[in-house]
């Protein structure tokens, strides 16, 4: 990435923030916004980055704006924004009051994260507002064509505006439910880089980064929030791990078999920093849950298998859930104990084409010594998982019993 | 301010469902009171069952009647709000504490004011 590029991604967000308070239109400040970078993309190389490349974005792009106001057609339904546009004068610097950048910017989370809105669409609304990704890059990362992209975001500004749906952080009991939305579409972003089902490697770990930025974005803007501190902690210590879960060859390396030397240490800090901020505001929610497990992953002396999967029962009940608590269990207390655990989710239809769960199956009828069965189910969970590096992997087991 | 219309949506029960569904009516006088108590309100009915329904269309400038709603799905709208709110939450906050909601759904579709006509 160039530091032009560089310096677009990092204020974005908060031009584009400030800019929709400001013109009270999501569309007409994206469209200011872009012919300010557009201008910025010709004068920054010839004259150098300015002192404020921030305020300098956000000048040139009020200015844009009103330019677009006075072209526009309807001119009768604009003159009130305009004369309220001008109001503000151009000189002051945009970012004074710093209590302000940090409102605008968390209001237009909300807004993007908003439940009214697909959950396809907040992603996008969230990479492309806050990250600055363009149209095309999320595309690219969420495997769909750049037209199919451009489309959700355009549906879902429209919505925006249509609707009315407020640019607002929300408040009261309704802040914890909108919160948890929020993280939940972070997440979201973190989940599709990490599980890599499929595209560029260099784009998914892109997501991975983006993901942990807004995390971080949003623990400055809300420092108070134990599950946005907890979120940012899972993110990076999984994320920590990146690195060794591919060896050169790239092949998948499980936990157990990791270089350890390969694992991030300052994310791992940074991981674990996070999570005891967490701790420390209150008790332990579901994001805090998981980091914990996570920071007990990478334990100096091995995974301590009995204490998560003791962690893994305090969790909101999930297939998922429940699967890793089998897992652990097969390594606290056996494979036969774990297998028992996972009877009732062979049984559950709604998971019969669930690739982990014939993993994990095939792994504990290994380790019972049942090789037939454990063939069975390497074989099944090949066939259904779509990751090219995790089926070799499986077939690898397979023909290793 | 603008306006949304709440549409609402239920599968018509049998006569005991239809029963306890009229002994909520407490329940629908309070949320409209209190919507007009915020002047919210600006319009509310219930509607006739759909077998009441006919459906018109004008093609090629002749009346063509049908009986029946358009369209024969298993939910069908059931009555309306029309309510004045600043925003989005404010017409979910409301429509959320319609009595429907718990056993049908609430469609909200902003209205077309004026300044959203297309230019030109």
């Amino acid at each position: 990435m160039s530091a032009l590029e560089r310096a677009f991604r990092e204020h974005h967000g908060t031009v584009l923030a400030l800019l929709i308070r400001h013109v009270g239109d999501f569309d007409l400040a994206e469209e200011a916004l872009q012919d300010a970078l557009a201008a910025a993309a010709t004068s920054w190389p010839r004259d150098g980055l300015p002192d404020n490349p921030g305020g300098w974005l956000a000048t040139a792009a009020k200015r844009r704006a009103i330019d677009r106001i006075r072209r526009g057609q309807a001119q009768h339904l604009r003159a009130t924004r305009l004369a309220e546009l001008q109001e503000r004068t151009l000189s002051d610097d945009p970012f004074a009051e710093e209590e302000e950048i940090v409102d605008d910017r968390l209001r237009l989370i909300f807004t993007c994260c908003h439940p009214a809105l697909a959950m396809e669409a907040r992603v996008a609304l969230t990479l492309r507002a806050l990250g600055g990704l363009t149209t095309a890059e999320i595309a690219r990362a969420f495997l769909v064509s750049e037209p199919t992209m451009g489309k959700r975001i355009v549906r879902a500004k429209r919505k925006i505006a249509d609707a009315r749906i407020p640019y607002r952080v929300p408040t009261g009991a309704d802040l914890a439910a909108r919160l948890g939305g929020v993280l939940g579409v972070v997440y979201l972003i973190f989940n599709e880089g990490y599980a890599a089902t499929g595209g560029e490697a260099l784009v998914r770990h892109e997501l991975c980064d983006e993901a942990i930025r807004l995390g971080r974005l949003l623990c400055a803007l809300m420092p108070d929030e134990p599950e946005a501190w907890a979120l940012l902690a899972l993110m990076e210590l999984t994320h920590a791990r990146r690195n060794a879960r591919v060896d050169e060859a790239g092949h998948f390396v499980a936990l157990e078999a990791q270089d350890r030397s390969r694992w991030d240490p300052d994310a791992l800090a940074a991981g674990r920093a996070a999570l005891s901020h967490a701790l420390a505001l209150s008790p332990p929610g579901p994001y805090a849950l998981q980091a914990a497990i996570a920071a007990l992953h990478t334990s100096p002396d091995g995974p301590p298998w009995a204490e998560i999967a003791d962690l893994y029962a305090a969790l909101p009940p999930s297939p998922v859930v429940a699967l890793n608590h089998a897992a652990a269990v097969g390594y606290a207390h056996g494979p036969q104990a774990a297998l028992e655990l996972l009877t009732p989710l062979l049984a559950d239809p709604a998971l019969e084409r669930y690739a982990p769960l014939h993993a994990t199956h095939a792994d504990l009828l290994r380790r019972a010594g049942d090789s037939r069965g454990a063939a069975t189910a390497y074989a099944r969970a090949a066939a259904l998982t779509e990751n090219t590096v995790e089926r070799a992997e499986l077939n690898r087991r397979r023909a290793a019993l | 301010m603008p306006q949304y219309m709440a549409l609402l949506y239920n599968e018509p029960g049998d006569e005991a469902t239809e029963r306890e569904r009229w002994a909520l009516l407490p329940r629908w006088n309070d949320v409209a009171n209190r919507l007009r108590d915020a002047g919210v309100l600006v319009a509310n009915a219930a509607l006739h069952d759909t077998v009441a329904a006919t459906t018109i269309r004008v093609r090629e400038d002749q009346l063509q009647l049908s009986d029946g709603p358009f369209a024969t799905t298993k939910e069908i709208l059931a009555g309306y709000f029309l309510l004045d709110c600043a925003d989005l939450d404010e017409a979910i906050g409301w429509a959320r504490q319609l009595p429907i909601a718990e056993y049908g759904s609430v469609e909200l579709r902003p209205v077309f004011a004026p300044e959203d006509l297309p230019a030109g």
